[in-house]
């Protein structure tokens, strides 16, 4: 009853893509997994969302994108993350990523990059597997 | 500095961690809530409530802003449920109030109820403690959806906001006990679709009609009217807020120490029942008599009503009849 830690993530859309329902199952399907979502909703700057993760003190932060605009946004949301010292904080992908540009994103410190085909059970699997929350 | 003095200067992350632990149950929490306690008491917090879909998170947002323009920091819990299958949460309020998340005048922080009835969460009055002692002027307490009866916040809260929409239920509504006992101010949102006049007048018999005003030191609650997304009304909302504060604080010396003595003793037991379940609860399963005592209950070997008493015999050291003596002395 006492002690136990509940994975928290963050899921949200950055930039002006502005299809979410991708986003939308994904927090459905984390939400069925028992961990605690927050949504940010969509159009969300890189700035908004690591104050957002900063605040609610995730141990996730998941970004749908499926605009082509992922070379500037999820780099700019690790350097965020770097600035603030929250390098702990690890970033998730989803969406449309050609080959070339997922092994430099990775490189860079994306965790995990998933592209269409990947379950929801691959994706909620990997989560658990991968991601603990955080001690201080 | 240690967590305590991170805490007072504003440092977001130990905030943020502050509260996880608290929600979490994390002994360590609890002795940096000690510490802070002396430095609690100064923000001034507003609860907003009322069933989902009629614009809380939307008041919220515009609160901020108004807040913000005036100088004032502001802190926001914001709760949403707790599926009771997996025991996980999506936690959505975020959203309509995320153009304040880079304002470092502003922490923002989603809660979950964890199967907490009531419109809050166990952690809340914790969190609120943390905001408080950060700093925060205002601290705005977002409830989950809620129907008749989730009445908490008034516990926590130094003036509640009751959010209505026009054309939601019958006159009878408006008579029954419950939520719309509790309110200081009642907004209705969303006051441009029909109805909103009849709303409004039907809660205002039913504030007429209320004669005794005692229980809220003789404040007669006020009603807005507001269509938040368009940030109509709000002006006029925030100055029943401080209207309402003003009362509460300089109106009446006798009224406010009532009030600071009975938000003193419901934080007390709600503190003293949440800690005698937990202890109770979490020696009976881990020493697996939980289990074999529900069995029990299955195979109607026993009834709940004897094992409950053999369970509060055991832990608390009385007898299953209280002491007479004491009660007397206490009447």
């Amino acid at each position: 009853m006492a002690g136990e830690r509940k994975l928290r993530v963050l899921v949200g859309k950055p930039g002006l893509d502005g299809h979410d329902r991708g986003a939308r199952i994904i927090a459905r399907a984390f939400r069925d997994a028992g961990f605690e979502v927050v949504y940010t909703g969509l159009h969300q700057t890189p700035e908004e969302i690591v104050q957002a993760a900063l605040q609610e003190d995730v141990d996730m932060i998941g970004l749908s994108s499926l605009a082509g605009a992922h070379n500037y946004l999820l780099p700019r949301v690790l350097e965020l993350l770097k600035e603030n010292k929250a390098e702990d904080i690890a970033l998730v992908g989803g969406g449309i990523f050609p080959d070339a540009d997922i092994v430099t994103l990775k490189q860079m410190g994306v965790k995990e990059l998933f592209t269409p085909g990947a379950t929801l059970d691959d994706i909620t699997n990997w989560v658990r597997e991968n991601i603990k929350p955080r001690s201080l | 500095m240690n967590w305590t003095q991170k805490i007072l200067a504003g440092d977001l992350r130990s905030v943020a961690r502050l509260i996880r632990d608290i929600d979490d149950g994390i002994p360590e929490a609890r002795a940096v809530l000690k510490e802070l306690y002396p430095h609690t008491g100064r923000a001034y917090v507003i609860g907003i409530t009322g069933s989902p879909g009629v614009g809380k998170s939307t008041l919220v947002d515009r609160m901020i802003q108004h807040l913000r323009a005036r100088g004032k920091t502001v802190g926001i819990l914001a709760v949403d449920p707790t599926s009771p299958f997996s025991g996980g949460a999506i936690l959505g309020d975020r959203i309509r109030m995320q153009r304040h998340s880079t304002d470092e005048g502003v922490f923002i922080r989603s809660m979950a109820t964890r199967g907490h009835f009531g419109g809050l969460t166990p952690s809340t009055r914790g969190a609120i403690a943390v905001l408080d002692a950060m700093g925060k002027d205002y601290i705005l307490v977002e409830t989950v959806g809620v129907g008749q009866d989730e009445i908490e916040i008034v516990r926590s809260a130094h003036t509640t906001l009751i959010v209505l929409i026009p054309g939601m239920g019958d006159d009878i509504q408006a008579i029954k006990a419950g939520i719309l006992e509790v309110g200081d101010v009642f907004v209705i949102n969303k006051c441009e679709r029909e109805g909103a006049q009849k709303t409004r007048q039907e809660l205002q018999m039913m504030i007429e009609m209320g004669k005794d005003r005692k229980a809220k030191g003789g404040w007669k609650p006020l009603i807005f009217m507001t269509e938040a997304v368009k940030n109509d009304g709000l002006e006029a909302l925030m100055a029943g807020i401080e209207e309402h504060r003003g009362f509460l604080f300089k109106k009446d010396p006798a009224y406010l120490s009532e009030f600071q003595y009975s938000r003193a003793r419901m934080e007390l037991f709600d503190l003293v029942r949440q800690d005698v379940i937990r202890v109770i609860m979490d020696h009976l399963t881990q020493t697996g008599r939980w289990d074999h005592f529900v069995q029990e209950l299955v195979q109607k070997k026993t009834d709940p009503y004897t094992l409950s008493e053999e369970i509060i015999a055991r832990y608390l050291k009385t007898g299953t009849e209280p002491s007479t003596d004491r009660l007397e002395q206490a009447s």
